[in-house]
């Protein structure tokens, strides 16, 4: 024991309810750490984390002049913090606390209760050695810089922005598309109610380009962060768009005087169904309201040979600038929230949908295009034949709920497609047949509008389909697309001749969705989705303190869950913003100056340049401030004069003495 | 040690934000694992010193488990780069003191693969179990025995005569 002060340690064990308590006999393990060295008090409890639990602590502490505290429940990362509140509110320093992972780590992955108690006890062991050698320690407090990046600008990212920009913050607003909107700019109408999409979207957008406390940086992707939580220091890579954004004012002179007289490029905002002049606006209601000039279409930027009559046509407002460069830009914020989306799934990796191969096979989001009224047809559904279509199928889980594809449900194509089934049957009075494995309408009014769809006669067929051929085996398949699907509910094979097949492809991970993870330092779920710091009690946050989640990026999700999300991503960088600073984990190195030789072997070890040379003293020293805590140095200090506050060596040695301690 | 009773004990350091959390979520999910390890929470694997390894061995652990962050992942950007490179100086240490390499095991786990988790733990906890126990504790003790024994041996003779005071042996 490192000081004179003798140890008095509390020890407790948390059934967890059942969770741990079926698993490891909790009292048994109470009664074993009550012989060991410096317990005083030893108990189980039923829920240690609930406040009577958290009381139990703090009486101890005052009744028997406790000087640490060990509790064996679930894990450090989930309560470690709730357990140092407690043992602060019995007056003692939170630090003088160690945790035990007996739920997790014990529990929940061992049957076998002699076993699991067994490993339960090494464990407490371990913590109770250790504990005695911790000292007091005082967290420092960084302070947070009140600006925030809102990464990406689909619904997810614009409520978001919008949330913290009415709450008086500086929000920069990143985008890589030249308009933000995303999908849901995409969509002709929402369900369950059915309302026009533009008209709930645009006016948030417009908002968001006018708010005085929002920079907007679209055609713009975050190139690299630095820094940590309360102050990351963020390069945004702003790509050329050859239009001054804000000398543009959306005339579209330029688009009518482009040298090219007829629109040849495939339009990606309606998947190349109509077509776009190498200058153009993303679409009508694109915000900002500005053209953009595509450098692989514009003859002047590839090959400086063009009359640029866009620029004469836009004349003085002299808005087009084709010398325009990349610029990267430096900027400071506080916290970021990540809002980056999703793609669709790729209809052409399951060949025996023929999409790509039969031009009446398309896209959920390819019909949401066509029967919109901004679509490239003013929303007049026809097919590829001009003909108006007379019997329409929609095949669900499209890479969705396949173990070839995609394992996850994409939660929102049931829904879309019972939506354009709706649309379908009402515009064309097409027969309307759905081809499902499950209907999921679980959210707030889906399932009436699943009914909806019932009496508005569209028919559902149960059963995965096998393949969408044109080869007709009668005369009324001759000319049709024919769907050979096994009724699960009717017990037999059918072929269902239709005119348009319509595949519900699901959300994937963005495909740079890792590139991402790491410039932000998160972590992915196997998927790819971002993964949140916990999946119920922090659903928005992640792993790196500052960084939130929002939208379609953390998991497949409609609107309404969007938004929801992006209001507590808000809320949360709020919270941390007015709360002015945020605890850091003490957990610094420092150097021991007496035993310090000055090989300097640990300076080019710290990957935050934490260290540096003391030439007068022939020493290394360690800035706090910099230091997060990682212990390379400490690791390979030769001398082994490098500390780490909360992992001391004889700490780490005690816990594995104390591991290996049998029961 | 009786080799009856004789089970794999296994020591792991996991790097907080990855390893250890895969290994949360490897309890989330409920799969099941060897009850054989006993997991010891780093912030980085490159906190791993290599007395932590060997004071694991020496200390009874028949193997060892090292867990951290995928290469380019670490949560400080590059300590399982230096956890790698000791790594493969730890096997040579290791190689040298006659303990076979595989009792030493370097995993990168990320905070997604909480099924990694149960297929590594299981397959140390197996290919311990097949090594058999590894006992430096007890070879140790049977060391110390020895000199102790080969001590009276030399003694004996020389003690007759005079009545020199006899080397105490220190025990390890
Ligand atoms: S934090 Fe996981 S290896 Fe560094």
């Amino acid at each position: 024991m490192s000081n004179d002060e003798s140890i008095r340690t509390g020890f407790y064990v948390c059934h967890c309810g059942h969770n741990i308590s079926d698993v490891v006999d909790c009292t048994a393990v109470a009664r074993y750490a009550s012989t060991l060295a410096g317990v005083m008090v030893s108990r189980d409890y039923k829920y240690m984390c609930s406040s009577p639990g958290q009381e139990l602590i703090r009486q101890d502490i005052l009744e028997h002049k406790l000087n640490r505290v060990v509790v064996a429940s679930c894990s450090p990362l989930l309560h470690e913090h709730t357990f140092r509140n407690a043992v602060a509110a019995g007056g003692l320093n939170p630090f003088l606390f160690q945790m035990v992972n007996i739920r997790e780590h014990d529990a929940w992955v061992h049957a076998d209760r002699a076993a699991a108690t067994a490993k339960a006890q090494a464990l407490v062991s371990a913590a109770i050695r250790r504990v005695a050698l911790h000292k007091p320690l005082q967290a420092t407090r960084a302070p947070i810089h009140p600006d925030v990046l809102v990464v990406g600008g689909g619904i997810a990212g614009i409520h978001a922005a919008l949330t913290l920009a009415n709450a008086g913050k500086k929000v920069y607003l990143v985008e890589r598309q030249p308009s933000i909107g995303g999908h849901m700019a995409q969509f002709d109408k929402t369900f369950p109610t059915l309302d026009c999409a533009a008209c709930i979207l645009t006016p948030k957008m417009s908002a968001v380009r006018s708010h005085k406390n929002i920079v907007l940086w679209t055609y713009s992707e975050v190139a690299k962060v630095d820094g940590y939580v309360g102050n990351y220091t963020v390069t945004v890579r702003r790509k050329a768009r050859y239009v001054d954004e804000n000398l543009c004012v959306g005339c579209q002179e330029c688009i009518d005087a482009c040298v090219f007289k007829v629109p040849k490029f495939p339009d990606p905002f309606n998947l190349g169904m109509s077509m776009q002049k190498p200058i153009y606006i993303p679409f009508p209601q694109a915000v900002p309201q500005a053209a953009v000039i595509d450098p692989d279409r514009c003859i002047q930027l590839k090959t400086g040979k063009c009359k640029k009559t866009c620029v004469e046509a836009c004349a003085d407002r002299k808005a087009i600038n084709l010398n325009q460069k990349e610029q990267l830009l430096e900027i400071k914020v506080g916290s970021i929230i990540t809002a980056t989306g999703f793609k669709l799934f790729d209809a052409k990796r399951l060949p025996e949908y023929g999409y790509g191969r039969y031009p009446d096979v398309m896209t959920t989001i390819e019909l949401e295009r066509l029967v919109s009224s901004s679509g490239p047809t003013g929303g007049e559904l026809r097919l590829r034949s001009g003909k108006p279509p007379t019997a329409v199928g929609f095949i669900l889980c499209v890479g969705s709920r396949d173990m070839r594809t995609n394992r996850w449900c994409s939660r929102t194509c049931c829904m879309h497609s019972m939506k354009l089934a709706q649309i379908v049957r009402e515009r064309t009075g097409a027969q309307v047949t759905v081809f499902y494995i499950d209907i999921r309408a679980p959210g707030k009014g889906y399932e009436e509008f699943y009914d909806r769809s019932l009496q508005q006669g569209v028919q559902f067929v149960r059963g995965r389909v096998a393949e969408v051929s044109d080869c007709a085996l009668s005369p009324d398949e001759a000319g049709k697309l024919v769907i050979r699907v096994e009724d699960t509910l009717a017990g037999f094979v059918r072929r269902v001749p239709l005119d348009l097949v319509v595949l519900a492809v699901g959300m994937e991970p963005q495909a740079d969705a890792q590139e991402m993870r790491r410039i932000l330092n998160m972590s992915c779920s196997a998927e790819g989705w971002f993964l949140e710091k916990h999946p119920k009690m922090a659903p928005v946050s992640t792993f790196t303190d500052g960084v939130f989640i929002a939208g379609c990026c953390q998991g497949p999700k409609d609107i309404p869950d969007s938004i929801a999300q992006a209001g507590a991503a808000a809320a949360e960088a709020l919270a941390l913003i007015d709360a002015g600073g945020i605890d850091q984990e003490p957990n610094t190195a420092y150097i021991r100056g007496e035993e310090c030789s000055g090989c300097k072997s640990c300076i080019s070890l710290c990957p935050y340049a934490a260290i540096s040379f003391d030439a007068e003293k022939q020493k290394a020293v360690i800035n706090p401030a910099l230091c997060k805590g990682c212990g390379t140095c400490v690791a390979s200090c030769p001398s082994g004069s490098i500390g780490q506050n909360l992992f001391e060596d004889q700490e780490v040695f005690e816990e594995i003495n104390g591991v290996l301690d049998y029961v | 040690m009786s080799d009856m009773n004789w089970q794999p004990r296994i020591v792991a350091f996991f790097c907080s934000w990855c390893t250890y959390t895969a290994a949360d979520l490897a309890g989330v999910s409920r799969f099941r694992y060897a009850p054989n390890v006993r997991i010891i929470r780093l912030m980085c694997s490159g906190r791993i010193d290599p007395q932590f390894v060997l004071c694991a061995l020496a200390d009874g652990a028949d193997g060892v488990l090292i867990g951290g962050c995928h290469p380019g992942d670490c949560h400080y950007a590059e300590g399982n780069f230096k956890t790698f490179r000791r790594y493969r100086m730890i096997l040579r240490l290791l190689a040298d003191m006659g303990v076979a390499g595989d009792r030493v095991r370097l995993e990168w786990i990320s905070a997604s693969e909480g099924e990694r988790v149960k297929t590594v733990i299981n397959e140390m906890v197996e290919r311990i179990r097949a090594l058999g126990p590894l006992d430096i504790p007890g070879r140790f003790a049977a060391c110390d025995s020895e000199i102790l024994e080969s001590a009276d041996a030399i003694r004996l003779p020389q003690c007759k005569e005079t009545h020199d005071v006899v080397p105490e042996v220190v025990h390890g």
